[in-house]
């Protein structure tokens, strides 16, 4: 590959883990400064998805004019983003479920809860059943 | 473009200062866990910085194995504080009592 290839493959690298520093960044900063789990969950989801996938694509295009960079390089780099596309939402889920059934969510900051009105539906069904059926 | 570079360590040092700061604050567990997943995220974000800056791809499995430990992590720390009682919970664990389900099965 020519030198000037090489070096717009290296600063297009560079500028792609820079914007994943960046997000990094921005997520420590909402982290500290936004007021609940919900809304600091929404900004620490930033640099483990998109931030992640910058930082791969920049190790990839950093790694790629090495001679002995192989099939194995760019296989691992795959995986790692496959991987953190498929667990970052279940993770993020799992949290935010167990964050609000536990009672850890600022219902002021709340716009819409539909799970609320479905909840409270539930137990309005619950409790007007008649009594003598089972109980669920 | 060194000082790129420098620019990105400076910035990932302040992003794990920040997120040891609501590791340190954090009111509730659930916080706590959430921070360490961003303190995770910058730690894969600075191991991918040092592999791009050497074109060193020998550490790339280290990137795998800590975004496993990350998931497992996150995972078991709900998962127990799903488990855990609600009369057990710590005063500083603020519970808002609209929210705890009746009328529901718990899993």
């Amino acid at each position: 590959m020519s030198e000037q290839f090489v070096s717009v493959l290296d600063w297009v690298a560079i500028l792609c883990i820079l914007a994943g520093a960046l997000l990094s960044f921005v997520a420590a900063v909402g982290l500290i400064r936004f007021p609940d789990l919900l809304s600091r969950m929404h900004t620490a989801a930033k640099p483990q998805v998109l931030g992640m996938l910058l930082v791969l694509l920049g190790i990839g295009l950093r790694i790629m004019p090495v001679e002995e960079t192989g099939v194995f390089d760019f296989g691992t780099l795959v995986l790692v983003g496959l991987f953190q596309i498929v667990t970052v939402p279940v993770a993020g889920h799992i949290a935010a479920r167990v964050g609000y059934r536990t009672g850890r969510i600022r219902h002021d900051l709340v716009v819409t809860d539909e799970l609320e009105e479905r909840l409270e539906a539930k137990r309005r069904a619950v409790r007007d059943r008649p009594p003598g059926e089972g109980t669920s | 473009m060194n000082a790129l570079w420098v620019v990105i360590a400076v910035l990932l040092g302040v992003a794990s200062l920040l997120g040891t700061a609501r590791l340190l604050l954090g009111p509730s567990i659930l916080d706590r866990a959430l921070s360490v997943d961003v303190l995770l995220a910058s730690a894969l974000t600075g191991l991918g910085a040092y592999a791009a800056f050497n074109r060193d791809p020998t550490i790339l499995p280290t990137l795998l194995v800590l975004s496993l430990l990350g998931f497992v992590g996150s995972i078991s720390i709900s998962k127990f504080v799903a488990r855990r009682p609600e009369e057990h919970a710590r005063p500083e664990d603020t519970v808002y009592p609209a929210t705890t389900e009746q009328g529901e099965s718990r899993e």
